[in-house]
């Protein structure tokens, strides 16, 4: 039985950048109207190349930045019309793993008082009770007892993750919001920060919003994936979907780009041309008409929006003629 | 006869009553025409080895070796006189983050023609409208106004595709790209590996990637080279290695990539990390972590040997798995 834990609904979220003195100022539109579902227990990967918005995504679901508009509910509650205090609640059911553990860790903090800092400002326990529940926690991601007492230097980089990933799961937060998780570790690491995923998934029935660049990694973890493109999500389906069946030209260029170790699972080259485009500066319509093979006139006036086809979502006006 | 000849190459830094051997007995050849990849995880002496063939330790480390013959030259008793003809001209390289191998202060249009004018002595009109040859050589758009652009202006893509030009200046012989679409977004990468696979088929080059992404060296590489904690584990013909490896760290390597455990919730793992400088174990490097470990692997360090496929560094290679 899965619950759904989280609703996103057209998130939008804006910045101003300065163009410089006495220029007016410009608008980078980061993310721009992006809605799906998470249920307990399920992980959603939020896919994409740098300047989609994957971590701008990130940083409004874990509410570290209000959204410029549409609507988050978290468990039940709608972050909008929220208290100072609901949120202070919320904030401890969402947590976060990011990409570099060479960063992500205080240099100066021992690891034990680092796991037990979530405790000590989101519950009234004392310290001989938090230091019992990071050392269970560091027992059940594999740090040794000895651990304890070490700083952030001590370690390597897939140790790091784990005490990273430690810190995120010490609330038993309902979301664990990871972006790029293992792209700084060796693939031998990343195999095994990958399984720990896994387990803490099946133990505590957490949801995962899994962000990657690297589709090998997210087809082995992800029950959904959202494939996202300047700001927009443009395909959005159950993995088996998007993977057998990829309906939207740029989620089919992204596979087919994807180097694979196994000749049967090469999938035949789709050229596209171009860089990607700045979110500064997006090209009308379709932003992707540009490097996509399949535009049209149409697809350079009209924006795309999300429909249902053959049981997933994908934005692209041609993606029946492509697809036939 | 090999282009490139490496035999028995050993790198050593730090003192020398307690040294640390980054690359020890290493054998490697490059023929003209040739795609090799080197493949391991950090720290497994990728790198150094390219940059103590190209003669970039000075001073640093201490380079010992039976053979290190580049193109009848040999590269261990050369003059840096010498040296500085051949490095930059007949052999060049490319580096994993393009954004801090260009000079921020000079336009790229600069930064290739500096090398025409060293190596070639190419003066005004000639060098000015051979570096422009250069930068459509590499699928650079507006070729003639990049000319003037400086790094910052360009993209991550189009910045490696400079780095590109650069190298092939002075039409190499041998290329060396050290981790050359790591940096980079999957539908860029695929645009750059594609470029320089078929640069390297125009102009029958050698080249030599280096790479942690096994896929990548199995869609371009004709043989590769698997390191392990400074020494090369296996080395065969590619696709056959990566259909039946031999040792078992390359088959562990090969398991722990998501694409092999399709359908499975947890990664096949090799165990613990690659040793560091002080817990190298004193039989075979890999003895702690191997799944088929004997008791002679921890006394003895294996050599590596020949057989009928390729070579490999295990005294009890997974010749009957490959039957089965």
């Amino acid at each position: 039985m899965s619950q759904t834990v989280l609703q996103a609904r057209d998130l939008t979220r804006h910045y101003e950048v300065s163009q410089g003195f006495l220029k007016p100022k410009a608008m980078v539109k980061a993310l721009n109207g992006v809605s799906f579902e998470l249920k307990s227990g399920k992980t959603l990967a939020v896919v994409g190349e740098s300047g989609c918005g994957k971590s701008t995504l990130a940083r409004q679901l874990t509410l570290i930045e209000a959204p410029t508009a549409g609507s988050l509910v978290l468990d039940g509650v709608d972050i909008a019309r929220a208290s100072k205090a609901e949120l202070k609640a919320m904030r401890s059911k969402v947590q976060m793993v990011f990409q570099n553990p060479y960063a992500s860790l205080n240099p100066r903090q021992k690891i034990g008082d680092q796991l037990g800092e979530p405790l000590l400002i989101n519950t009234k326990l004392s310290a001989s009770e938090r230091e019992v529940k990071v050392r269970a926690m560091m027992k059940r991601v594999g740090l040794r007892p000895e651990h304890y007492y070490r700083y952030p230097h001590m370690f390597s980089g897939g140790q790091r993750q784990r005490i990273a990933i430690a810190r995120a799961m010490m609330l038993q937060p309902q979301i664990v919001v990871a972006d790029e998780p293992t792209s700084a570790l060796d693939v031998s690491i990343q195999a095994q920060v990958l399984n720990l995923f896994m387990d803490l998934q099946e133990e505590f029935n957490t949801a995962y919003v899994f962000i990657s660049h690297n589709l090998a990694v997210v087809e082995h973890v992800a029950d959904d994936v959202m494939v996202m493109y300047l700001g927009r999500a443009v395909e959005v389906g159950s993995k088996e979907a998007i993977y057998s069946q990829p309906l939207h030209p740029y989620t089919k260029a992204l596979l087919s780009a994807t180097p694979s170790v196994r000749e049967e699972d090469r999938r035949a080259k789709i050229k596209i041309t171009g860089e990607l485009p700045s979110p500064l500066n997006p090209p009308t319509g379709c932003a992707f008409h540009k490097r996509c093979p399949f535009a049209t006139e149409r697809c350079s006036q009209e924006v795309p929006q999300l429909r249902e086809l053959a049981g997933h979502q994908v934005a692209c006006h041609h993606a029946e003629s492509i697809n036939a | 006869m090999s282009l490139l000849q490496i035999k028995n190459l050993s790198v050593e830094f730090g003192n020398a009553a307690n040294p640390f051997r980054a690359v020890e007995n290493l054998d490697l050849s490059v023929d003209q025409g040739e795609i090799v990849g080197i493949v391991g995880e950090s720290g497994s002496g990728k790198s150094v080895t390219m940059m103590a063939m190209m003669g970039l330790l000075e001073g640093q480390g201490r380079i010992v070796a039976d053979q290190l013959e580049f193109d009848g030259k040999n590269l261990l008793t050369i003059s840096p006189k010498e040296r500085r003809k051949i490095v930059g001209k007949d052999i060049a390289m490319i580096f994993q983050d393009p954004m801090t191998s260009l000079n921020p202060s000079y336009t790229v249009g600069y930064q290739i023609m500096e090398v025409l004018k060293v190596h070639q002595g190419l003066r005004g009109a000639e060098l000015k409208a051979r570096a422009l040859e250069l930068m459509e050589l590499v699928e650079i758009p507006a070729a003639k106004t990049r000319l003037e652009a400086y790094p910052h202006q360009l993209s991550g893509g189009m910045s490696q595709r400079v780095m590109i030009a650069v190298a092939l200046a002075c039409n190499p012989k041998l290329l060396i790209a050290d981790e050359p679409t790591t940096a980079l977004d999957v539908t860029i990468q695929a645009q750059i590996m594609e470029l320089l696979v078929n640069l390297q088929k125009e102009r029958n080059m050698a080249l030599i990637m280096i790479t942690h992404d096994l896929a990548v060296i199995a869609e371009v590489a004709h043989r590769v080279a698997v390191m392990y904690a400074g020494q090369v584990a296996e080395e065969g013909h590619v696709p056959r290695l990566f259909q039946h490896p031999v040792h078992p760290y390359t088959e562990a390597l090969l398991s722990s990539i998501p694409e092999h455990s399709k359908g499975a919730r947890r990664l096949t793992t090799l165990p613990g990390i690659v040793p560091g400088q002080y817990d190298r174990p004193k039989g075979c490097l890999l003895s702690p972590r191997c799944p088929y470990v004997q008791e002679r692997c921890r006394a003895e360090r294996p050599a590596i040997t020949p057989y009928e496929h390729g070579a490999v560094r295990c005294f009890y290679p997974l010749f009957d798995k490959e039957a089965q």
